[in-house]
Formats: C-alpha cells, sequence, structure tokens
C-alpha cells in the first residue's frame, strides 16, 4: 500500500529538493516535513518526503540485531 | 483482454514479450504458418539449403525517445537482427533495412539515424543489401519505425540437449537497456548516468562457441527480461531452472530506479546481454573467456538447470529464501503499493 | 543502497527465523500483514521459507488493488470516455477490471489515460494542459492521502481550474476493526504498515491490543524488519499482554508526522467508505470538503456510472477477509488468469491469487 524508500537530501530550495537513492537524483516535494537539510535523508513515497529517517534510530536498530546474533552464537 | 462478445483488441501488453505476446503468437499466428521451422520459435531459423545451414531473422524497431544514452533507433535495429543471429550460433553476414516514416519527419534525424545504421553496420561486419522506404501521412506514424531482417551461416549446431545441472551464465549486467530509455523520456523525472548496453555480441559469441563443444543454448533476453527467457526456456520441458539473486549483477543505478517505482530488474529489457546454457564442466572455462572480452567483463553464473520443479524458474532470494518467477503479463508500471 | 542494504543481512535473517522457530512452541499462529507492500516483500524475499510450519501470513486489506469496489474504478473509466478530459493514475489501477472495462483498456480504446509516478505529475499535466480537464484517481491509504491533499491545496492557491480529485483514500485502522467484528479468521497477531504508521503514528491502533488483545507490531519493509517484528508478535503471544509494539522506530515516532495529519484535516473530512470483500465500513473514507468543492470529481463531472457487476463466482471478497482460498475459486487459473483478471487478487503480481496461480501445479 506503500512503497517508500530512503533517499539523501542533496538539494533544497524553500519546499523543494532533489534526493538521491544508489545515484538516481529526483525532484522531491518536502512541504510535509519541517526543518529538512542537505544530508538528511527523508523516507520517500510518490514524490513527497513523508519523514525524516532517524539514522541514530537506525544504526541502534541494526546494533541490536547484531548483539542479538553474536548472542546467540 | 478478452470482451464478453468473444472479441478482442490488441493491448500494449501483446506488444510487451511476456505472457500476452507468447499467446498471440501461438494462438493467432503459428496456427496460420503452421510448419516446423516456425513453430521452433527460436530467435532465427535456420534453415537447410542444398547442405548449407542459413539463419534467417527479422526484427521491428518502434523505440522512444530515438536517440539515448549508449544508443539510437538505428544501433539498435543493426544489433538487434546481428544478436539474433548470433544466438542460433551463425555468423551474421548480410540484412536488409526497411523504414516506415512519418510525413514531416526531420531530414537532418533521419541522415543521423542512417549514419549510426551504417556505422553500426560496420561494426558488427553485417553489409545492408537490400531495404524499403515507405512514407505514412502525419499523424499516422510515430516518427519513425524500422524493420532489419538478416541472415548468416550457422557453423555450430544449437541447440543441444539440455542436461540437469547444466550452468546458466550472463555476460553482464541487466536492465540497462530499459532503465536508460526510461531515464531518458524524462516523463517520471529521473535524472541518472547509464547508458543502454545496446552492443553487437556475434564477436563474444563466437569465442564462446570455439571455447566449449558443450554450448546448449542461448538467446539475448530483450523485450520481457531475464525471467522471460528463462521462463521460454523451461517452458512445457521436463526440467526447470534455478537462480542465485546474489549472483545476478545489477547495476546501483538500476537498483535504485527499482526501488524508487517498484520494478524487479528481472522483467527489465537488455540489448547487449546474452543467456548462455552450458555443460556443467565447461562453464568455468567458458566464464574466464567471457570475462577478458570486453562486452563480457561482468559475466557470472546466475544458476543451473535442475530436474524440477519441472517448467519453472526458482530463484534463491539473498536472505535464502525462494520465489517462483513467473512470465511478465505487460511492462512494468511505476506503482505506490 | 544506504539504510536498506544493511537490513537484508542474512546472518541476521537465519538467527531471527531460527529464534522464531523456537520461541513459537509449535502453537499453529495467524499472523495478517495488512499492508500489500509487506505481502511483496514477504513473497519477493520468500520470507515464508525462512519461517517454521506453524507460523502463516495472510494477506489483508491493505491494497488499494484489492479493496478499491467496482464502483470507483466504472466511475473513472466513465470520465475517461468524456471528451477534452485527461485521466491519470499510480499505476497500481490501470489493469484492475471494473464492471465491463478497465483503464487499460480505455486507454487501448484511445482515452488520455496517463500513469504517473507522484500527483505532482498530474498537477503538472493539468497545468501544460489549460483545455484539458485532469483527473486524478485517489487511490491509496494514510500514506498517500496527504500528497493529495497538498496537490488540492497548492492548486487551489494557484487558482488552478481544471484540476480534479476522485477520492476514493481509505483508512486502516478502521478496516482492522471490521475483519476483528467479523471474527471469520482466527489472527493472533498484526504486522502494522509501517508507512501509514509513519503518518499516524502509534496511537491509532491503540484498539487492537486494548479491546480486542491483539498482538501487534509496526513493521519496517526490508526482510530483516519482517522477521523481527514476527519475532515480537510471537513473544507477545507467550507473554500474554499484548500491545502495540514500534520495530520501525528509524522511521516511525510516536505521533506521527503532525503536518501531514493536519493538511489531510483541512481537505478532507472522514465518511463510510465500501471496500470491495468488506462491504461499507463506518468512518472509513475520506471525501473533500465542501470549500475544496471546486476540485471534486464527484460534482464536477455529469456522467452515467453504469451499473456496477461483479462476477457472481469471484471470490476475492473472501480471499480478501483470509476465509477462502484462490483454490475454492471457481474462475481461478480458467477464466481468471494474470493475463485475463477477473478479479483484483489475480491482478496485483503479488495478489493472493496472483501469489497461487504461480505456484500451482496443474495450471497448465
Amino acid at each position: 500500500m506503500c512503497l517508500a524508500i530512503p533517499a539523501k537530501v542533496i538539494e533544497k530550495k524553500g519546499t523543494q529538493g532533489v534526493a538521491e537513492i544508489g545515484g538516481v537524483r529526483r525532484e522531491v516535494d518536502l512541504q510535509l516535513l519541517e526543518d529538512v537539510e542537505i544530508g538528511d535523508y527523508v523516507i520517500l513515497h510518490a514524490g513527497f518526503g513523508i519523514q525524516k529517517l532517524d539514522t541514530k534510530e537506525a544504526e541502534e536498530t541494526l546494533d541490536l540485531l547484531r548483539e542479538f546474533m553474536d548472542g546467540k552464537r | 483482454m478478452k470482451e464478453s462478445s468473444g472479441n478482442w483488441h490488441i493491448s500494449l501488453a501483446h506488444g510487451s514479450g511476456g505472457k500476452l505476446t507468447h499467446d498471440l503468437i501461438k494462438n493467432h499466428f503459428s496456427t496460420e504458418f503452421k510448419n516446423p521451422i516456425l513453430s521452433a520459435l527460436a530467435d532465427s531459423a535456420v534453415l537447410n539449403l542444398n547442405g548449407t545451414r542459413l539463419a534467417f531473422t527479422t526484427d521491428s524497431h518502434v523505440i522512444k525517445p530515438l536517440f539515448y544514452p549508449g544508443g539510437d533507433i538505428g544501433k539498435l535495429a543493426v544489433y538487434g537482427t546481428v544478436n539474433d543471429l548470433a544466438v542460433v550460433g551463425a555468423k551474421p553476414l548480410y540484412i536488409s533495412c526497411a523504414y516506415v516514416v512519418e510525413e514531416g519527419f526531420d531530414g537532418e534525424s533521419l541522415d543521423r539515424i542512417t549514419r549510426s545504421l551504417a556505422e553500426a553496420a560496420r561494426t558488427a561486419g553485417v553489409i545492408v543489401v537490400t531495404g524499403d522506404t515507405k512514407v505514412v501521412e502525419h499523424g499516422k506514424g510515430d516518427g519513425i519505425f524500422i524493420n532489419t531482417s538478416g541472415i548468416g551461416i550457422c557453423n555450430y549446431t544449437l541447440p543441444q540437449d539440455i542436461e540437469i545441472g547444466d550452468k546458466i551464465l550472463i555476460n553482464g549486467t541487466i536492465g540497462d537497456h530499459e532503465i536508460a530509455i526510461i531515464s531518458a523520456r524524462g516523463e517520471l523525472g529521473l535524472n541518472l548516468k547509464l547508458e543502454s548496453d545496446c552492443a553487437p555480441l556475434a564477436d563474444l559469441i563466437s569465442h564462446v562457441l570455439t571455447t566449449s563443444g558443450k554450448i546448449k543454448f542461448m538467446r539475448d533476453p530483450t523485450r520481457g527480461g531475464l525471467a522471460t527467457t528463462l521462463n521460454e526456456i523451461v517452458e512445457e520441458r521436463d526440467f526447470g531452472v534455478i537462480i542465485d539473486e546474489g549472483t545476478i549483477p545489477v547495476r546501483e543505478e538500476v537498483k535504485g530506479v527499482c526501488s524508487l517505482l517498484g520494478f524487479d530488474p528481472l522483467y527489465l529489457a537488455n540489448e547487449g546481454k546474452v543467456v548462455i546454457i552450458v555443460g556443467r564442466e565447461d562453464a568455468s572455462k567458458v566464464l574466464d573467456v567471457m570475462r577478458v572480452h570486453p562486452l563480457g567483463m561482468g559475466s557470472q553464473i546466475i544458476g543451473e538447470i535442475i530436474e524440477s520443479p519441472e517448467g519453472r524458474v526458482c530463484l534463491k532470494t539473498e536472505i535464502g529464501g525462494t520465489r517462483i518467477v513467473d512470465m511478465p503479463v505487460g511492462t512494468q508500471l511505476p506503482r505506490i503499493c | 543502497m544506504k539504510y536498506i542494504d544493511e537490513f537484508y543481512d542474512r546472518e541476521i535473517c537465519d538467527t531471527l527465523a531460527e529464534e522464531i522457530g523456537k520461541k513459537s512452541t509449535g502453537a499453529k499462529l495467524t499472523f495478517m500483514e495488512v499492508c500489500g507492500t509487506h505481502t511483496m516483500s514477504i513473497f519477493r524475499n520468500g520470507i515464508k521459507d525462512l519461517l517454521p510450519e506453524n507460523i502463516r501470513v495472510l494477506s489483508g486489506p491493505g491494497c488499494p488493488v484489492c479493496v478499491t469496489p467496482n464502483r470507483t474504478i466504472d466511475h473513472a473509466i466513465a470520465i475517461a470516455r468524456l471528451n477534452g478530459v485527461c485521466v491519470s493514475s499510480f499505476g497500481d489501477m490501470m489493469r484492475v477490471p471494473g464492471s465491463s472495462s478497465s483503464l487499460q483498456r480505455e486507454h487501448g480504446g484511445g482515452a488520455d489515460v496517463r500513469v504517473v509516478y507522484s500527483v505532482r505529475d498530474a498537477v503538472e499535466i493539468a497545468e501544460r494542459n489549460p483545455d484539458k480537464k485532469v483527473l486524478f484517481l485517489g487511490i491509496g491509504f494514510e500514506t498517500t492521502t496527504p500528497t493529495v491533499a497538498s496537490s488540492i491545496k497548492d492548486s487551489s492557491q494557484r487558482g488552478l481550474r481544471n484540476y480534479f480529485v476522485l477520492p476514493a483514500h481509505k483508512l486502516i485502522p478502521p478496516a482492522i476493526r471490521a475483519i476483528l467484528d467479523s471474527g471469520e479468521t482466527k489472527i493472533n497477531g498484526f504486522l502494522l504498515p509501517g508507512h501509514v504508521s509513519v503518518i499516524i503514528g502509534e496511537k491509532p491502533y491503540g484498539f487492537i491490543a486494548e479491546d480486542y488483545g491483539v498482538p501487534c507490531a509496526i513493521a519496517g519493509f526490508e526482510p530483516t524488519d519482517i522477521l523481527y517484528a514476527i519475532l515480537r508478535l510471537v513473544e507477545q503471544v507467550n507473554s500474554g499482554n499484548p500491545a502495540v509494539e514500534n520495530c520501525y522506530k528509524r522511521s516511525v515516532r510516536q505521533n506521527g508526522n503532525q503536518l501531514a495529519k493536519d493538511l489531510v484535516n483541512e481537505i478532507f473530512e472522514v465518511c463510510d467508505s465500501e471496500w470491495r470483500g468488506l462491504g461499507v465500513i463506518p468512518d472509513s473514507g475520506l471525501k473533500i470538503r465542501g470549500e475544496y468543492g471546486e476540485f471534486d470529481a464527484l460534482c464536477n463531472f455529469e456522467v452515467e456510472v453504469e451499473e456496477t457487476r461483479e462476477n457472481p463466482a469471484c471470490l476475492c471478497g473472501e480471499v480478501l477477509r483470509g476465509v477462502s482460498s484462490p483454490l475454492d475459486c471457481a474462475l481461478f487459473g480458467t477464466i481468471c488468469t494474470p493475463e485475463n483478471p477477473a478479479g483484483p487478487c489475480m491482478v496485483s503480481f503479488e495478489g493472493t491469487c496472483a501469489a497461487y496461480y504461480k505456484y500451482a501445479d496443474d495450471r497448465r
């Protein structure tokens, strides 16, 4: 129901910007988000940023899963 | 699409190279032209003319835009036919070239296409020996359509019997052509540096054929992509195919666009790729030869022939699960779910 | 690709799958993944092979192709047949059969039907073609609705007169409640839609755990996300205290995206809505508010929408509710095939019927 992927904001003018995923760039609409800066990752759905990706949370999730795996081995 | 009244119409999906294209050919064309050569549905017909094995094929090209990074309709028209001859083990020799041009089409572009077509013929080592030109009223065509037919001499007997354990090879990354076209069309606002892989494969294939006598089958996965070609190989046969997702070469940009639009790279068209089935014991030898060729540097062994499930293409996913890869129905569309 | 590939780690998946096997103590568990994109990821990555036999994962009503009723598609088709009109839609809806046609077939018949990646592309078509009335088929759930709301607001501010939306948006929580109330299938836990939750947050799902005692896990879409969420569901079942657990913290905030929710509330208002297979669910849809009525296709196109006809033998509704399997349907694999779908579950590439058709042995 909602194909959306993390993309890196590389340009920004007002509520419009350009995001990049896997070397592909596309214009994105950022009006649904506040204080997005260049270098941030946003969740991109149908041309709109619908949330800022919390990179700290992403790293923590990965650490949790890796510890979980080490704990099991 | 069948309407209740039984009457039917052509849809875009009939031209996608997938299921509807196959049904169209099987249920509406092969039935009319009943003959064993056609019903083999090979990339080229192989004809026996008093001892000489002649390969013969035809291909039409309707592409938008006409010019795109890495190629144009002229280059595509030559290499498409050259590759269809090469994959049946023939040395491409002569091609025909027929234009259907729309009234008002820009002359400069026509010259540019013709120059590119001539240059591609020289590169592929074939000669344009016959042709035709028709002009249709303005608004009745879409710029220009090109048909090319080609003949060559077969020096190798293909296909040979495919056996369980035979390996499946591909000469590089998949999806480059279709993604380059989608990007060049500019309708989806995508900006990426990617060229079509449009290239003549006859030279690479000749090296492969001189390296091993165990080349069982070859096909260039154009419309409908790798998935369609693999499904064509196993259709109504007593064996199946398994491929390993981790070994299938896909460029980062193609993965990026596929994630963005919800596409599967296995269904994207290619114009410079060949799928080769080779006897297990010759696989690494053939792989090495391919990897030293400029059009095979990214070659990989991506899977093998298996006993069951018959008539199916299975995929081992990167995380260790498996799924069935079916024949596509139409072309992929950007989606949200 | 950053923040995607890392969540495809095979070793982590194997460990999670092993843990799910150990912790699920052999009890037969059915988890419903509400979101069609979860269905696609589970199918594409072969996640079912990693799960133990006793765990079943069921597709829920979270796919616009599956739940949009015929009437909406017939309405879009009727508008597409008018002169000087362009109908734009996400690719998902092109092949969905209406009562007698589809947008794809209308395109084949010469209608101006265009696929767009973003609703902004539809607005652009309207700007570039002032003489055409441009309709956007407004499908999608809480994730997509804010984008369509913004297209209406922007057009209003810019005084664009030839852009219209056919509102067919639906809301997830009421649909989950309807499934629980119907009680037709025993559901031991819900894999909640990650990107809907990016917008609405965690609170709107509270009733599932509190009133119905069913465990919930908001899940991301990569394999490790889905396996981790399933593990958490198993642990909730074992612990006996159901909750709404956010396993997709990198994207889902507790309160969701307030800016997006406010914009949707400004443009749309909640209304009853018909879902294919689930019937009319109260307060489960959105209609355009009166003050933006000039953008509402329902009151700006004089069209005769054909009488809704669904093939009586089509069991897509029951399949959607997890009550029937595609194999129970008389049309399956003969009249209804991927190239000639009779119902939506065969259209969607990973729809339940399309997936069954791929795996069916006797389909030759």
